[in-house]
């Protein structure tokens, strides 16, 4: 790891730069920065998210005689919601593609569109936890349920947080337009909604699927 | 050279091609695999022919090659020396999400194993 002796090697490799990456370029431009930072607010989420997951991984057998993963997870719901939340950030992609080239009409259009592809997902998610919450099987039930609404529910929450974000955003580009400002914004926000979608990679297999596994 | 161009030697996460057409066909190769890998996952699932055992892992590992599939195609994140901040911060990033994981589990289920021998203690002081 002599990352520091290496780096000229680097720069003289890959543009013919003399660039030793330290000094005389000073900081890189905001238009980097803010989203670097941002990605870092990202991967420390994640670790939230893992210590979630060791929770659950540790409780899921501590049902209390309650109902257990079998029982209560429908597959075909989670399905629908998994496909709805990567449709939604495909389409999310495709917005960043319109907006780079200020397209107010068609970035607005599949700004919408993500909105809405998230919105099914919440609606379907809302749904099971009432239907499981009206059949007894609240997150007081057992340590199990506490475990499985605090983690699936902390993604519900960054996923309004995120629809609420993206409400802004739209709203953001249609009064200012595309400037640089508000498409480093747009930029953060693509990167928060991949990485929901990442996330529920990993509770759509491990809550959902290894826990209906006969 | 760097000077007139200062985001040579760096790009953002998330941040688009300069081309429009591989932008798109990044979009939609990753769009194909992550649906072709969500799908396998909950084939797998539900399929009686494969070994029952190895299920679980089976889908662990096709749910870590999506989140790849996630990071190179709708994340942009590459391993391009314009990408080594990103990917360092990723590292460090998957370093500690699988030292707490891997660690808790491991602890907690020899805590399970060692101080709850008696399958009737464990419903008095566990499951609840």
């Amino acid at each position: 790891m002599s990352t520091i002796s290496e780096t000229p090697a680097i720069g003289l490799t890959h543009g013919g730069s003399e660039d030793t990456g330290l000094g005389h370029r000073g900081p890189e431009s905001k238009s980097i920065v803010v989203p670097y930072g941002f990605w870092l607010f990202v991967l420390s989420d994640m670790v939230l998210f893992s210590a979630l997951f060791a929770t659950y991984a540790s409780l899921v057998n501590a049902t209390d005689g309650g109902p257990i993963t079998n029982q209560l997870f429908d597959r075909k719901l989670v399905a629908i919601e998994t496909v709805a939340l990567l449709v939604s950030s495909f389409v999310c992609g495709l917005a960043m593609i319109t907006a780079k080239r200020k397209n107010m009409a068609w970035t607005q259009g599949w700004l919408l569109l993500t909105g809405l592809l998230g919105l099914v997902f919440l609606s379907i998610e809302l749904y099971e936890f009432a239907h499981m919450i009206g059949e007894g099987a609240g997150p007081q039930r057992s340590a199990f349920l506490s475990a499985f609404f605090t983690l699936v529910g902390c993604h519900g929450a960054h996923v309004t947080a995120g629809l609420l974000w993206l409400g802004t955003m739209m709203a953001q580009i249609w009064a200012k337009g595309f400037r640089q400002d508000i498409i480093r914004r747009l930029l953060c926000f693509s990167v928060f909604w991949h990485a929901l979608d990442i996330i529920w990679v990993a509770i759509f297999t491990i809550v959902y699927l290894i826990g209906t596994l006969p | 050279m760097t000077e007139h161009d200062p985001e040579l030697l760096n790009v953002a996460p998330g941040q688009p091609h300069d081309s429009m057409l591989s932008e798109t066909i990044s979009y939609v190769v990753g769009l194909g695999l992550a649906l072709l890998l969500t799908g396998v996952s909950f084939w797998v699932a539900s399929t009686g022919v494969l070994w029952g055992p190895g299920v679980a892992v089976g889908l662990v590992v096709l749910a870590i090659a999506q989140m790849g599939v996630h990071l190179v195609f709708f994340l942009h994140i590459t391993s391009g020396p314009d990408n080594t901040n990103n990917v360092l911060a990723l590292a460090f990033g998957v370093l500690i999400v699988f030292l707490v994981m891997i660690g808790t589990i491991w602890i907690m289920a020899h805590m399970n194993a060692n101080m709850m021998t008696d399958p009737a203690l464990m419903n008095l002081q566990m499951q609840r």
